[in-house]
């Protein structure tokens, strides 16, 4: 029976440069996911692109991309799949053929994936009554217009297929839900298409996205019962092997570090999940609660069983507005009392700060190795030797943030005793992206693509 | 599925043994987790070792307790849903990441934390529940 092996090297921007290519050199893959965009990703690519019109995409890509050429070379099955593109695909796909000449690998045809982008026609949208109402508030967007810096529709797994049904052997998409990534090339391969009678396959291949969406959650990062014996340093990151009646198992490359158990899948499975039975993709929406979970061997989990039922008329949407800025900045107080005197110390940098005219529209204390990082509600720590004070502020005046951050390191001569690691200097001002979830009907987005010449 | 949500804590009339009967240990015992975000809202995944397990935590750890545990963040509301299939029960906590990833002022902006702090809740256990820990 044809099996096709989907391997997620990557579930963020900022997840490890060097499992792409450990994932490809062993797992014997005929697609390689890489998933770069976590909701707010965007707005900072945004910024970029504001700075820079070339930009705004993830340029992590380009150094993978480097790395994976031999790969490309040596395994002519492998193609690679990935949301890089951030709200530049085009820019992004043009930058991977450029290396790609330079390294006189010219014929490995690229595909840019997009339309997902709808701030550059968000007014006539607003005029045509989409008005994109937050999913919780029912606000619309246009009170935050003037501040919105991007907007997004999560795009699905057509066409996605259709860039491979063109030849592609790297598809470089902007926004799609995460599982598309791995739900185009399984109905690729397989040949599904999107109607009815493919919603189970369709279901099942959402599920194997998920799961390993956001790399080594499920094969033993994050996992509760993790210790020294998993060897979380030689991690090995997902593969799924699919047949074309959407069973499939969840495995890593043999020798790595890590594990697949029930416990990693089965944490993984409800991650980030709300009604686990009905999770909805623009693909289709799946009954997670129908899944069985089976070791069918050391690091090997056979899942079967996904149903689901046609997806709604809707994208969901994920724009972000400008709302502020905020830093946060630590010290370390040691010595007896440690707790009271870490507190007093964020109230004091508070207070000198009012004293100089700042007071803030937000600010926070925490006194970490205390039981402050869920705070009331983890216990209370007994007189610790030392603890972390970290103290965050947000305003929407910069300059005001900006003078917070000059305000931590006096404490290590005018604090109290036992003040200590002022050591990475003042903290960064970084600039506040309000999330805003919104939904909008299918028919108002048009998907694109474009295979390069 | 409809969830059942935590309104007012209501007292726990679901067990016939009295808790004095009972011993008391961390959930972390009968279950493990993992938690994460949606915007300001968190989701806590509680998956049991055990049948028995999960069947006395489907009746024990209800919306309400949940709710109740992490008064604290002043959650809005919490949600529970059931997922038998793992022996999970997922609840659904909300508005209580002091505004989500990037607004948020705490060190675990994206409750990444909440299934560890919640594997702490102290259990009052019947003795016909085994506990059995992981693989």
């Amino acid at each position: 029976m044809k099996r096709v092996r989907i391997g997620n090297g990557g579930g963020f921007w900022g997840d490890s440069l060097d499992a792409p290519v450990r994932l490809v050199r062993e797992g014997r893959l005929d697609y390689l996911t890489l998933d770069y965009l976590a909701e707010l990703t965007m707005s900072i690519l945004a910024v970029q692109k504001q700075k820079n019109p070339a930009l705004g995409y993830a340029t992590d890509f380009l150094e993978v991309a480097r790395s994976l050429i031999p790969y490309l070379r040596s395994q002519p099955q492998l193609k690679i799949i990935t949301n890089a593109g951030g709200l530049n695909p085009k820019g992004c796909a043009l930058a991977v053929r450029e290396l790609f000449r330079q390294e006189n690998l010219a014929d490995v045809p690229i595909a840019v994936v997009g339309g997902d982008d709808l701030l550059p026609y968000l007014d006539e949208l607003f005029a045509r009554g989409h008005l994109l109402h937050h999913m919780d508030t029912g606000e619309p967007l246009a009170a935050r217009r003037e501040r919105v810096v991007s907007a997004n529709a999560y795009l699905g797994a057509r066409p996605i297929v259709e860039a491979l049904r063109q030849g592609a052997r790297v598809v470089i998409t902007g926004r799609v839900a995460d599982a598309s990534l791995t739900v185009a090339p399984a109905a690729f391969a397989f040949g599904w298409g999107f109607g009815d009678a493919d919603l189970d396959r369709l279901a099942a291949a959402t599920v194997a996205g998920h799961l390993i969406e956001c790399g080594a959650q499920v094969t033993g990062g994050l996992w509760t019962n993790a210790s020294a014996h998993t060897r979380l340093a030689d991690v090995g990151y997902p593969i799924v092997e699919m047949t074309e009646d959407g069973q499939f198992v969840v495995t890593k490359p043999p020798g790595s570090g890590g594990v697949v158990n029930l416990e990693t899948v089965s944490e993984q499975l409800l991650y980030e999940v709300a009604d686990p039975r009905a999770y909805y993709t623009p693909d289709v929406v799946v009954d997670f609660t129908a899944v069985t979970l089976e070791q069918q061997a050391e690091d090997v989990v056979a899942v079967r069983g996904a149903c689901g039922i046609a997806t709604t008329e809707t994208y969901k949407v994920s724009a972000a507005y400008r709302d502020g800025y905020t830093a946060a900045g630590t010290l370390v107080i040691v010595g007896p009392d440690a707790v009271a005197k870490a507190q007093l110390s964020g109230q004091i940098i508070l207070e000198r700060l009012r004293q100089a005219g700042w007071v803030f529209e937000r600010s926070y204390v925490e006194v970490l190795g205390a039981g402050d990082a869920v705070a009331g509600v983890l216990p209370r720590a007994v007189d610790p030797p030392e603890v972390v004070l970290r103290v965050a502020v947000h305003d929407h005046r910069r300059e005001a943030v900006e003078r917070f951050t000059r305000e931590l390191a006096p404490l290590v001569t005018s604090g109290f005793a036992g003040t200590t690691g002022y050591t990475t200097g003042r903290p960064p001002v970084r600039e506040v992206f309000a999330f805003w979830p919104a939904l909008i009907a299918k028919s108002a987005v048009s998907p694109t693509v474009e295979l390069l010449a | 599925m409809v969830p059942t949500t935590a309104t007012a804590a209501s007292a726990d009339t679901t067990s016939t043994t009295t808790l004095s009967e009972r011993r008391v240990v961390p959930l972390s015992a009968l279950a493990h987790g993992r938690s994460g975000d949606k915007g300001n809202h968190a989701n806590i995944a509680i998956l049991a070792y055990t049948e028995a397990g999960y069947t006395f935590l489907c009746d024990y750890l209800t919306a309400e307790r949940v709710a109740q545990y992490f008064a604290a963040l002043r959650p809005s509301r919490v949600e529970r849903y059931e997922a038998p299939n793992v022996r999970g029960l997922n609840f659904v906590l909300y508005d209580v990441l002091g505004g989500g990833a990037s607004g948020s002022l705490r060190s675990d902006s994206q409750g990444k934390a909440l299934a560890m702090a919640l594997l702490r809740m102290p259990i009052p256990l019947p003795e016909q529940v085994n506990n059995t820990s992981s693989q």
